[in-house]
Order: C-alpha cells, then structure tokens, then sequence
C-alpha cells in the first residue's frame, strides 16, 4: 500500500473530495461549538418572524414557531454525528474483531462468524430499531449502537476475505517461524493492510447510519422538542408543507450533503486501497487454472503490456470498444511481397497500435504488431508460429478486426477480393463466422457459461443460414457429430460447464463451423488442454481442413504441431514475420537465427543426451523493440550491420522469405 | 435447483428463532417494568399490574417464551396491548399495501436500473458518467425527504396525484396504481442507482470477456451478444443485488407508508412503537423477517435461472 502522505496529497488534489472534508468539518465545529457559527439560540422563537425564508436575520429562514432554522441545524449537527460515531464504532469494532477472528482462526471460529454474519444481515433492521426505541424510550445512543451491531456484518465479511487471503502470503509464514506470537503478526502485518479497506467500509456505514439516525427522529424517536435535531427539523417542515416548504431544504440538504461526502471519502479511500489491490488480484487471475484439472504447457501470451484484454477501470471506461468496428483510415498502397492472385487471405504491411493510455505509463500508442504480410491459400493450413508475446494473438484477431484493446489496424487484408481493413459493419456480417470462423484458445470461457450447447450453436447456425428452428437443430446434431461428439443429442442439452476441456473444444469448433467457413482460424486451439486430448484436437482440425476444403490458420507455439499438420510455417518474433516458408523447408532449411533457435529449443527433436538448448533472453516487450533487427540482442550471429537498421523481410526463393541481414550464414553454435 | 430452496428454507427456522428469542432478549432488558413503560408514568399502579400479568411477566423468561412459542407456532401472535385485538389477523390486513409497495417498486427499479446501466454500458461517454454521479446522488439523498419534496410538489401544487391513503388493487386498479406512484418514485431513485451502476459495471466486465470475442469474430449479430448472452450473464450480480435491495426496501417502507398513510405494515409497526405495543412489534418482527427470507429465495431462484453454475453449487 503507498504511504500516507504522497497518496492523501494526492486524494486533497481532487476538488470533491476537498469539499467533503470541508463540509465534514463544517459539521464538527457546529457539533463541537454551535456558538461559532450562530449567533442565536436554537429555541429562541421569533414569532413574528414565524415561517418566513432567507433573510438577514435568519439567514435559513425559520419554522412555524419562528425558531431560527440555521441555529437548529447548527445545535442539531451534535446529536446527528454523535449516533453516527456510535454506529461507526460499533460496527467496526465488532466487525473488524470478529472478522480478523474468523479469518485468521478459521475452522469452527470462522463458521460461527459467518454464520452470525448471515443472521445480521437478515435481521430486518429497521423494525428491530423500533423494537428498541419502544423498549428504551429516547435512548439514541442504544439505538444506534444496535444499529451499528446489525452493519458490522458487512465489515466482518471483508474483514475476514482479506485476513485470509493475508494470511497465506508467504511473508505472514515467515512472520510465525520468526516467532510472533498470533496478536502481533495481527496487529503487524494483518490490520495495516486492512485500514483502506476499513475505511471504505466504516464511510458507507456512516452514510447509511446518518439516514437512519435521521429517519428514527423523523418518525418521532428522536430527542424530544423542542431540542433540535435534523431529522426532527424534516418532521417540523412536513407539518407546514403546504404553506412554507421552503423549510424541507435546509434539513434535507445537511443530511444530503453530510452522507454524499461520507460516500465520497469512501470512494477515495477505496481509489486509494485498489492501487494497492489490483496487482494481487491480476496475479491471481494468471495463476488460475483454466478447465477442470488442465495445466498450461506455457503461460497465455500477454499481447500487450497492459495484458490482451481490454481492462476497464471500474467506473471510467467509456462505451466498450470491443462493440464497435473502429474506423480505419485508407490504407497506403500495400508494399513488400506481391499479392497472389488464388491466395484465399493475403494480409500485407499489417501492423496494430494502441491507443495511448495516460496515467498508465504509455504516453503514445505502442505498436504490437508492425508490417506483417502472410497468404492462406485455399484449403492450406498455415501455422503462425513464435513465442508468448510475439503478437500472433493480436495478428490473429486483426485480421477478423477485433483488435485487442481497441487497437488501430493498418495495412491491407484482402479476403476473397474484399479488403477487410476497412471494411463496413455490412461487409463484416458476411464475412465473420460465414468465410471466417474463429476458435479461441481456452474453450472453457469461449462459450456463454449460461446457456445450453445446443441453444448457443442452434443461434450460430439460424445466423448464418437462416435455417428454421426444426432444420437449424438437425443441423447442430450433424455438426456435433462431425466434431466428433459421439452422442451429440445429450451434448447439446449440456450447460457448458458440465463439459470436459476437450468436449468444449471440439462443441467450439463446432460453433465455428456453423457458418461453413473458408478460413478457420484457431488461436493456439489445443494449449489450455490435456497432452491426450491434444492429439485429438489436432487430428479433427486435420480431419475438418481436409473434408471440407477449408483453409486453417493455426497460431501456436509448438512447432511439433506444424510439422504434423501445416503446409506452411510463418514464424513471428516481436511483432514481425522473420521467416515464411514451407514447412519441408522450415526444418530442413532454416534461415533465421531465431527460427533454427526454436527449433533446437523445441523438446521434440532435441537429442536425448545433454541440456534443452534454449535461446536466452526474453521477447522484448512492444515498445521496447530495438530500431535494428530485433532478434538481434538474443542472436549468436548478430554483428554490427544487425543492429544498424531495421531489416527488411526478403524472399530468397519461391515461398520462402526471410528477415535477417545474414541468412545464409551458417550457425556457429546453438 | 432443489437442494438451493431446501437449503434456503432450512435456513429459515434457525433465523426466525434467533430473531425471536432476541425480540424477548431485548424485552428482558428493559429497565423497570415493562407494564409501565407501555402505560406510562401516570397510570395507576393496580393497572400496571394488570397489564404485568395479562403481558405473563409474571412468569419466568423462559416460561414466557415458550409459551409464545407455542401460540406463535399455531398462527397466534397474541393480542396488542393498546387495542386489544389479534395480533396476527392485524398483520394480515396490513400486509397488502407493504406488498405491493414492495413488489413495485422491485419491478421499477429493476427494469428502469437495468435499461440505465445496459445503455451507459453499451453507449459510454455522458450517459456512463451520468449513471456514476447519479449512485452517489441516489445514495445522498433519503428517499422519506425525497419523498415530501414529491408530496408538495405532484400532490399538493400540481394535484397529479394523490397526497395520501392506499385504494386496494380490488376496488380500483387505476387508483390502486395512483395511489402508490409517488411512494414507489420515492422508495426506487436510490435503489434506481445503484443498480444502474452495478448493471453498467457488470455489462463492462461481461462484454471484456473471452465467450464475447469469440461470438463476435464467429459473426453472431451485436444486438444477440450484448441483450441475450452478455445481459443474461451480467444480470445474476444484479439479481443478488435486487435481492439485498428489496430487502432493505422493508426499512424504507416503515417511513414512506407513514408518510402517504398507507395502513400498511410499516406504518402500523411505527405506531405500535410509539405506543409500545411489544407483541404488535413482534409480530411484525416475525412477519418482516419471513418476507425476508422469501425475497432471499426468490433471488436465489432468479440467479439459478439465469446461470445453471449457481444451482450446480
């Protein structure tokens, strides 16, 4: 959590908070000294004065018995924030008490806790309020403090989710086998990491306590007249609504202005707490698991800095980006490779930037994907092959112009004689799903968690053939069938949780081929699935390419799988295309340093003797990228020429192009 | 499905035990005798006395749970002890104007929240911004004030609707929905508001996710994802919210009944508070608690409905 006083310095910049806290203050000194603010006396009637507006003798006019209404509101401000301090206390003594308890003690402790939590928060609290006033006539401070017990049950659930999440950090390990003893490492490493969220907490306990102190003296259970308080002052406006409503104001705007900046300060404070917060919870969302039982053979590949999906910031983000086709400028005339005039996809000078993104350390957009040019034949399966950030992801998604991010797409992607970069929200609707069908990497969260298989593939399929219900069902089964569901009629009546991780592959696949595509394109289709049902994947995609003439454009990290399944190979190393080629010539006659590092890296083909080569280094994040050739800073060969200038991607023979400045230099060692 | 409204109903025994021993608790705790808290200090002290036995204090704590117990078991809640009638039949003919009171202003704030917070989601710029400043406003201003702006103004000044008292659905369906517009306008702004912004929050995080992507690049039309995939997905977070609120409408009904006159359960609670009218009040104590928890299970069913994971669990 950031210390103290850069992140209040911060926080007092911001021009509403500012304000609460002047008000907040306003109220304490009127509280602590009503004198300071009013000259008059609370009770003090003024009769001839009685129910009259602003004026310079009552500068918020006065009630029906001629009471000044400033000097009651001022004289009323003790009581108010006196039963909200009670509830406060309460609540968070309480809350904070037994939610550390339960946190940190868990097993039997931690069920009563909840359970106790469970019951507060079905109390229904207001009648248990009335029950307590008619017990103790008058008493505020027992009423609020009953109050205040029925919130804590809000506080004791945060308290006690954070304690534990806490607790099983390393650092509070360490902390016990340094030899702390349970109440020190609470009150050392526990509670400080709490106050943000105690603080957001105890302000919306203080906001909603403020109504209801209100209210109870609104219905009479307040301090008895002609004592002034604000809730009471609204119940003496409402007797003389008719004539002098002006009198609702002044009451209604104290309590509306005091609970509109306990809200605010807690929005602050949790601004604050989240900063802190939202890197563990990134952290946690990577190392779940995806699928039941399945393990990553890498980690997703983050496209971006800023991570491959668009993240809003609660509560800021504008229209969501992902809804609308962004809209590209004309392209310049394509460059580098002629174009094929038989080629299905022919992608050329491709490149994606990002918006920039202030306050998150991008000033200028950053390009993640820069001048690729690739071709898909039809009926080909072309794999894009790099490793995790190498922007194939991004490439892939350009290319149907779904950027990440709201990226911006430039260059020039002709389809089937349709540019697509550029192309109208009309032009998408007969392209997407119908030529091009998609298939994401993870098939656990590709699918609408909460409908049925076959009510999801039955919409896809009346989508793009306007098929009625009846044939459009017939036609899920065949498809379930031809993905290789052996029982496609029970499939489709699963939710698709109720699948494993290849099912839910193959009912994705199918959902991509309701459509009948040209191009398929799979993005790392088999990474988040079991090592058994890989193969399988692999072998339907091999399976559906063939018999139904589609091409695939299969993005992947392993190169095991291109060399069973791809004709051809375009290998991606930071945003660019290195190498393209056939795939005899991808392991038979490696041209770039990078690609013949790959392929000694790749677990596949190494000797069965000694260490896995590796290529050391990492991929340069996308604005980090090096002005000459990229590979260069990892590259046994790179010389002087290499880091020079950026190097252009040249074609060495039929099908085969190449990025290097010295691709027919030998390897001097792995 | 099943096992989620069994759970949630076995839930329900306990909670009303508890709530009941803690009415007694609370009633226990009162200093002096209860007998004269609810005559007053003027009443003579052969009638305090009376009362002292008529109300069982007399008898041990205990005993006198118990037997409430029993009675309670058997639909009888006792007799209020300022006007001597039945407790439960009481209740019964003030429940309807809480009801409805209730079930409107959930039906208002959910379809009038959602449509908000689905179209600053989908739209963005002002509409958003609007829909964020506007929570924090809702949650600002208390709905019995907002509720006498209301009075002054649509009844009072401009005579659109009527000031006070409740017309039965029976009598007049008009009048019945007359008679209850300006209290649910007051009861749902806040609520209004904050579902909106849960709504808009939930629609951002849905329509970030992966299953969005992959319908869109597989050409599934824009109107199909945001209104039939990703609203169904973002409604169970509001759904349990709708829920809460629903229940937390019970505290605002015992001021808005008071202030429309409506002769509702709210209403007559505060009465029977003022009055100190103890079975009265725990009678209504009982009777909110179990409105709480059918509006809990109805919020369960509602989630499992939309998403077939939260019955699975």
């Amino acid at each position: 959590m950031s210390g103290p006083g850069p992140a209040s310095a911060r926080l007092l910049r911001r021009p509403l908070v500012l304000l609460a806290l002047l008000w907040l203050a306003l109220v304490l000194v009127c509280a602590l000294h009503p004198e300071l603010v009013t000259g008059r006396d609370p009770v003090d009637q003024d009769l001839p004065a009685a129910l009259s507006g602003p004026s310079a003798a009552h500068p918020l006019g006065t009630d029906r018995l001629g009471q000044d209404l400033l000097s009651r509101l001022a004289y009323g401000a003790a009581g108010t924030l006196w039963g909200v301090l009670v509830a406060v206390l309460t609540a968070t003594v309480v809350g904070v008490g037994l939610g550390l308890l339960a946190g940190y003690l868990g097993g039997l402790v931690d069920a009563l806790v909840g359970r106790l939590a469970d019951l507060l928060f079905a109390l229904p609290a207001i009648v248990i309020l009335l029950v307590v006033v008619a017990v103790f006539p008058g008493d505020v401070t027992i009423a609020m403090l009953t109050f205040g017990l029925l919130l804590s049950s809000g506080l004791i659930r945060v308290v006690r989710a954070a304690t534990r999440s806490t607790r099983e950090e390393l650092f509070i390990a360490a902390a016990r086998l340094a030899g702390l003893s349970t109440p020190q490492i609470l009150r050392r490493h526990v509670l400080p990491r709490l106050r943000g969220l105690v603080i957001v907490q105890a302000s919306l306990v203080a906001a909603v306590a403020l109504v209801m102190q209100a209210s109870l003296a609104f219905l009479g259970f307040g301090p008895p007249p002609p004592e002034p308080s604000w809730g009471g002052m609204i119940d003496e406006a409402r007797a003389v609504i008719v004539r002098h409503p002006w009198a609702l104001f002044p009451p209604g705007l104290a309590v509306a202005l005091t609970v509109l900046s306990f809200v605010l300060l807690g929005d602050a404070a949790r601004d604050g707490a989240t900063a802190a917060w939202s890197a563990t919870k990134l952290a946690r969302r990577r190392r779940r698991s995806p699928g039941a039982g399945v393990a990553r053979t890498t980690a997703p590949a983050p496209a971006h800095p800023t991570g491959s999906a668009p993240a809003h910031p609660l509560g800021s983000a504008p229209a969501h980006p992902a809804l609308s086709t962004p809209v590209h400028p004309v392209a310049p005339p394509p460059a580098g490779t002629p174009r094929h005039a038989d080629t299905l996809l022919s992608v050329r000078q491709l490149s994606v930037q990002l918006p920039a993104r202030p306050g998150r350390g991008a000033r200028t957009g950053t390009t993640v994907v820069s001048d690729v040019d690739l071709d898909v034949g039809p009926g080909e399966i072309v794999g894009l092959v790099g490793e995790s950030g190498c922007g194939k992801t991004v490439t892939a998604l350009s290319i149907l112009g779904l950027p990440p991010g709201d990226g911006r797409i430039t260059g020039s992607c002709h389809f089937a004689g349709v540019d697509l970069v550029g192309a109208t929200d009309r032009q998408w609707r007969t392209v997407r799903g119908r030529r091009i069908g998609y298939v994401a990497q993870d098939p656990m969260v590709s699918l609408d968690p909460t409908l049925r298989v076959g009510v999801q593939l039955a919409e896809a399929v009346r989508r793009h053939t306007g098929l009625g219900r009846r044939p459009a069902r017939a036609r899920v089964l065949a498809l379930l069938r031809d993905v290789g569901l052996p029982a496609p009629e029970t499939a489709a009546r699963r939710y698709p949780h109720q699948l494993s991780g290849g099912m839910a592959q193959r009912v994705a696949i199918a959902f991509a081929l309701a459509g009948d595509p040209d191009l398929l394109i799979a993005d790392e289709p088999t990474t988040a699935l079991d090592v058994t049902r890989q193969a399988e994947i692999l072998a339907l995609l091999a399976r559906t390419s063939r018999d139904r003439r589609m091409a695939v454009l299969l993005v992947t990290h392993d190169l095991g799988v291109v060399a069973a399944l791809c004709d051809r190979a375009v290998v991606m190393y930071a945003g660019q295309v290195v190498e393209s080629c056939p795939v005899t010539d991808l392991f038979a006659r490696p041209r770039h340093p990078y690609t013949r590092g790959l392929l000694a890296a790749d677990p596949h083909r190494a000797s069965r003797s000694g260490p896995l080569p590796t290529i050391s280094g990492t991929v340069p994040a996308p604005g980090d990228w090096p002005t000459g050739c990229r590979f260069a800073p990892r590259c046994p060969l790179a010389g002087e020429p290499c880091r020079r200038a950026p190097v252009p991607l040249d074609r060495l023979g039929p099908g085969h192009a190449v990025r290097c400045v010295r691709p027919d230099e030998d390897r001097v060692a792995a | 499905m099943v096992r989620l409204v069994l759970r949630r109903l076995a839930w329900t025994g306990p909670l009303l035990f508890v709530v009941s021993v803690l009415c007694f608790l609370l009633i226990s705790l009162v200093p002096g005798d209860p007998a004269r808290t609810v005559l007053g200090p003027l009443a003579p002290p052969e009638q305090v006395e009376a009362l002292h036995r008529q109300m069982g204090l007399d008898r041990p704590l205990t005993v006198q749970y118990l037997s409430w117990l029993a009675d309670a078991v058997h639909g009888d809640l006792g007799r209020s002890v300022s006007t001597g009638t039945a407790v439960a039949p009481l209740i019964a003919s003030r429940l309807a104007p809480t009801v409805s009171l209730i079930l409107l202003t959930t039906l208002t704030v959910g379809v009038v929240g959602t449509a908000l917070g689905v179209l600053s989601a989908v739209r963005g710029g002002p509409l958003g911004r609007l829909v964020d400043v506007a929570s924090v406003v809702g949650l600002a201003v208390p709905g019995f004030w907002l509720a006498l702006v209301l009075i002054t103004w649509l009844a009072v000044r401009w005579r659109l609707f009527p000031a006070t008292g409740y017309v039965p659905f029976g009598e007049s369906p008009v009048g019945w929905l007359r008679s209850l517009a300006l209290p649910v306008t007051a009861t749902s702004l806040a609520a209004v508001t904050a579902v909106a912004k849960q709504t808009r929050d939930a629609m951002l995080d849905v329509l970030s996710r992966d299953f969005v992507r992959v319908m869109q690049a597989n050409g599934l039309s824009t109107r199909s994802i945001v209104y039939r995939h990703a609203l169904r997905t973002a409604a169970v977070p509001v759904v349990a919210l709708l829920g809460v609120i629903s229940a937390s409408l019970l505290g605002a009904t015992v001021l808005i009944e008071n202030i429309f006159g409506l002769p509702g359960l709210g209403s007559g609670a505060a009465l029977a508070a003022a009055q100190h009218d103890i079975p009265v009040l725990q009678g209504a104590v009982v009777c909110y608690t179990l409105i709480v928890v059918a509006i809990g299970l109805l919020a369960d069913l509602a989630q499992a409905w939309l998403d077939p994971r939260v019955g699975a669990r």
